[in-house]
């Protein structure tokens, strides 16, 4: 779906988990663009419909990017990969209509 | 009262930059706050980092933000980058987080630099995951060297040919680019051809770059409409009608442009006066020419103020710095008067495309007045029908609307919902955009933690 | 010949819904979509706990709305479809304080003797808290549980109010302004901005801080003031608040609201962060898991206060026929504003006493 134009020997690659998966990408990246390079476009669920979301904006403005880190929810596009990020899907919520 | 610095700029895009030099440079105490790890905005962002390749692929102009940034960091200026603003009060308080702790600064004066948000494109499965804004698809080069495969691209506007053109030029061209754009527009925009031509070189670019789409045969289709994105929960293709044929283009990327609009959300929560342009169908904050808004302690800057480009973002940048430089009394009238002379010929001549690019390349109908069914409040599942039926009940403006129907409320704050609503009133009600007006908007600009919003009253004062 | 209305907040569109029932033509006459609109900007309770420790009558005219308020729901979702979120599980206050504690248990205990043993509560040390709500932090020493209280969504009752007004015939003019009243016996004129003359036999004025003007001209004294309430709105999150408190609860949608604050800062609804920070402290108290919940939104509005707290219904000394009502309660009062305070309006002889209520108490 996504792919690096980019291959350089020089890149400093590093390892970060989301939902438990082990993904690899480049230090500089944010968490939404290394998701979408690795083909993850669904982040969470709506919780007005359960609707699936992924990065829409990818600059700060419309939060349909939100992962969970340390138990806050962030957005993806804004957070820079580090080695060792634990970064883990909102749970969902289920609003009573 | 205690001042930390005597101006507190929100936003480090070209404007914000471009500000924060001229103000340092006449010796005044400047804090440049932005939310980007590194300075450029939007347009410009990254352009530190960018690989050699990248910046082959992203072009000369953009790589024209190295300047920018290389005089930001030999000024004196305290640029905070990272940094989510909250907050900022009518007497010229800003608070912002920064790593989760709550900071508050008071500057004489503020200059708002804080650019443009992509106009929302509410059509049917705009939702989808798989679906971004064009420039989103910029972004993605910028920062993560990485360019969908056969994507579709949508709408209107001189960015879809540019990134387009860097999709190409990167490796992965658009599979399709569907063009709301009609002869209709192009005639209308005829009569401000004669005044685009001042900027001939930018027309240039234009044409190049359209001829290079030609070259690598990218399909464009022109004058789409019924344009619709279909997918269960992601993206499978995309249908529109083109020449009177249907069409189906699969594809598992889409994204979305119809121009650029001034990001409000500040100078609304300071209840500043904005009025509704249209020629460009949408809101900007009043200002005069030096970009002094309708309160004394702020003056607005660059696309914030009012869509120009990065150009047009850096010399009033510059205008602006002289303006708060003004108001502060570090410099003259006369003196800011004389200096911002020459700048404002340039920021004319300049701004001399944009009639011609407004009415070149509106939003559609379609986009301003979704059908019933599409969605138009992102977050909270808001459609076009449902405001409708609330101006039935007697919603008269965007506030009640947004009391009935939850739309504004999400965590997004209006950001891609707030001129679909007056839009769609407007039409339902008869009365102007100006008098429909917009969502009163409040702190926290952006979502903050609970233990960030109370660890202001444990906050550090700076001292400059 | 119809009532006249100016106000359509809840009290406004309560008392029209009510006479809409009691089988009289209205017309309400409502303000801009900018103006300060309390009905907007409340916490959503219907709270009975703690009311008229001073004045067992509003203690009573508390728990009697509250009593209504099941079927008032149930009544408005037939007319309407809107379901308005309404829930009485009972409400907590929540205490970090011992004294503060002991304080409120003596002055419920002296409000239940002066309702004969009517007001049901029960006193919680930190366990019991702590079973009915797992998330409590070290810090809260205590709380009061009532199964008088509850709360609804304020802004689908508005909206399921406006439906159901119109439903039932009513007329609801939006985006005006009255400027001047012509008044006699039962015959009234309201004149609005573009010139407009409404006119009705029955005149109710219930415009929030807005009846000032108006209501001194017809004799009223409206002795009113706007105090500011400041309320926190963080993020959608799991449920797990069931019992709402006088400052906390999590509302249908699932975001936690906080609030709320008083000042007295007149005609000033812009929210202030030293306010908002305090209620953050407060919440991260009470329930420490929320210091990681994000605030999504904050706000202001004015409470519409009188000099002793408790509402106003007035008969108008100049004219038959005009009526004024205020109060600072109007969701947890909206189920009696909708079924007892018409027969008042109409003069009729089912009417309610409301003696207690006049302006006449402020009369030094």
């Amino acid at each position: 779906m996504f792919k690096t134009f980019d291959k350089n020997n020089t890149d400093y690659y590093l390892k970060f988990e989301f939902d438990g998966k082990s993904i690899k990408a480049k230090a500089g990246m944010s968490v939404a663009a290394a998701l979408l390079a690795e083909g993850i476009i669904d982040l969470r669920q709506t919780p007005v419909s359960g609707s699936i979301r992924g990065p829409f904006c990818m600059m700060g403005a419309c939060y349909d990017c939100l992962v969970l880190v340390d138990d806050v929810s962030v957005q993806a596009c804004t957070t820079p990969v580090r080695d060792g990020l634990v970064v883990s899907r909102v749970p969902i919520v289920t609003v009573d209509e | 009262m205690q001042y930390d610095f005597d101006i507190i700029i929100i936003g480090a895009g070209p404007a914000g930059m471009s500000a924060a030099i001229m103000a340092d440079k006449n010796g005044a105490s400047v804090c440049l706050l932005d939310e980007q790890p590194s300075a450029g905005g939007q347009i410009y962002r990254n352009v530190t980092n960018v690989t050699e390749q990248g910046a082959k692929i992203l072009g000369s102009d953009y790589l024209e933000g190295r300047t920018l940034v290389e005089s930001l960091n030999n000024s004196q200026v305290i640029h905070r980058s990272g940094v989510t603003v909250w907050k900022v009060g009518k007497k010229g308080n800003v608070a912002f987080s920064d790593q989760g702790l709550a900071e508050r600064l008071q500057g004489r004066h503020i200059i708002i630099a804080n650019g443009a948000t992509e106009r929302a494109v509410p059509i049917p499965g705009w939702t989808l995951s798989g679906v971004l804004t064009v420039g989103a698809g910029q972004i993605l080069m910028k920062t993560g060297s990485i360019v969908p495969s056969n994507s579709v691209l949508i709408g209107s506007g001189p960015l879809l040919y540019l990134v387009a053109s860097q999709m190409l030029a990167a490796g992965s061209p658009p599979k399709a680019i569907v063009e709301t754009q009609t002869l209709e527009n192009l005639l209308k925009a005829l009569p401000h051809f004669g005044k685009a031509l001042r900027s001939w070189k930018q027309l240039l670019k234009g044409i190049k770059l359209i001829l290079a789409l030609k070259l690598a045969r990218v399909p464009r289709y022109k004058a789409a409409t019924e344009i619709s994105i279909q997918g269960e929960d992601n993206v499978k293709s995309v249908k529109f009608r083109a020449s009177g044929i249907d069409h189906q283009i699969d594809t598992n990327v889409v994204l979305l442009h119809q121009g650029v609009v001034p990001n409000t959300q500040i100078t609304r929560s300071l209840s500043l006066e904005h009025r509704y342009d249209m020629a460009q169908r949408c809101f900007h904050p009043v200002t005069d020419d030096f970009g002094q808004s309708s309160h004394s302690l702020f003056t607005i800057s660059g696309d914030g103020s009012g869509i120009g480009g990065a150009k047009v973002a850096a010399i009033s940048g510059k205008i602006s710095a002289l303006n708060a430089l003004f108001c502060i009394g570090k410099i003259s009238k006369s003196d800011r008067n004389q200096v911002v002379a020459p700048l404002q010929k340039t920021r004319r001549s300049e701004l001399s495309i944009r009639p011609f690019l407004d009415a070149a390349y509106p939003p559609p109908n379609s986009i301003l007045l979704p059908h019933d069914d599409t969605i138009i409040c992102r977050c909270e599942e808001v459609t076009a029908g449902d405001i409708r039926r609330y101006a039935a009940l007697g919603c008269k403006g965007p506030n009640q609307t947004k009391s009935f129907g939850r739309s504004g409320m999400g965590p997004c704050q209006g950001r891609f919902c707030g001129l679909t609503v007056t839009e769609i009133l407007a039409s339902e009600t008869g009365a102007t955009q100006d008098a429909v007006g917009s969502y009163r908007i409040r702190s926290p600009l952006k979502p903050i933690s609970l233990k960030e919003l109370a660890s202001l009253n444990d906050s550090k004062e700076h001292s400059s | 010949m119809a009532t006249i209305i100016i106000g359509g907040g809840v009290v406004g569109l309560s008392i029209a819904y009510g006479l809409l029932k009691a089988g009289k033509e209205v017309i309400v006459l409502d303000g801009d979509d900018n103006d300060f609109r309390a009905s907007r900007g409340n916490f959503g309770l219907i709270w009975v706990q703690g009311k008229g420790a001073e004045a067992p009558h509003y203690a009573k005219w508390s728990r009697g709305s509250s009593a209504l308020w099941g079927d008032f729901a149930a009544d408005l979702l037939r007319q309407t479809g809107v379901d308005v979120a309404y829930s009485q599980v009972g409400g907590v206050d929540y205490f970090t304080d011992e004294k503060e504690l002991e304080k409120r248990v003596q002055s419920y205990t002296s409000l239940r003797d002066n309702l004969e043993g009517d007001y049901p509560f029960d006193v919680l040390d930190h366990k019991g808290m702590e079973e009915r709500v797992p998330e409590i932090g070290k810090k809260v020493v205590g709380g009061i549980y009532s199964p008088m209280d509850g709360h609804v969504n304020p802004l689908y009752l508005l909206r399921a109010l406006s439906i159901a007004v119109l439903k039932a015939g009513g007329k609801i003019n939006t985006g005006v302004k009255v400027v001047d009243i012509k008044a006699e016996d039962y015959d009234f004129t309201a004149i609005l901005t573009d010139g407009t003359e409404v006119m009705g036999d029955g005149l109710v004025i219930a415009a929030g801080l807005g009846s000032v003007e108006l209501g001194r001209k017809l004799g009223f004294k409206v002795p009113i003031r706007p105090q500011q309430g400041q309320i926190l709105i963080t993020e959608k999150l799991p449920y797990f608040l069931r019992y709402p408190s006088g400052t906390i609860r999590q509302v249908n949608e699932g975001g936690v609201q906080i609030g709320a604050s008083s000042a007295e800062v007149g005609l000033d609804d812009d929210e202030d962060m030293v306010t908002s920070a305090g209620l953050a402290q407060h919440a991260i108290e009470i329930f420490p898991h929320l210091e990681k919940a994000k605030l999504v939104r904050s706000w202001a509005a004015l409470r519409i206060m009188s000099p002793d707290g408790l509402p106003i219904y007035q008969r108008s000394p100049k004219v038959s026929g005009a009526c004024f009502v205020t109060c600072h309660s109007g969701i947890t009062l909206a189920a009696s504003h909708a079924r007892l305070i018409p027969d008042w309006i109409l003069e009729r002889n089912t009417a309610p006493d409301l003696s207690q209520y006049s302006e006449d108490r402020f009369d030094v």
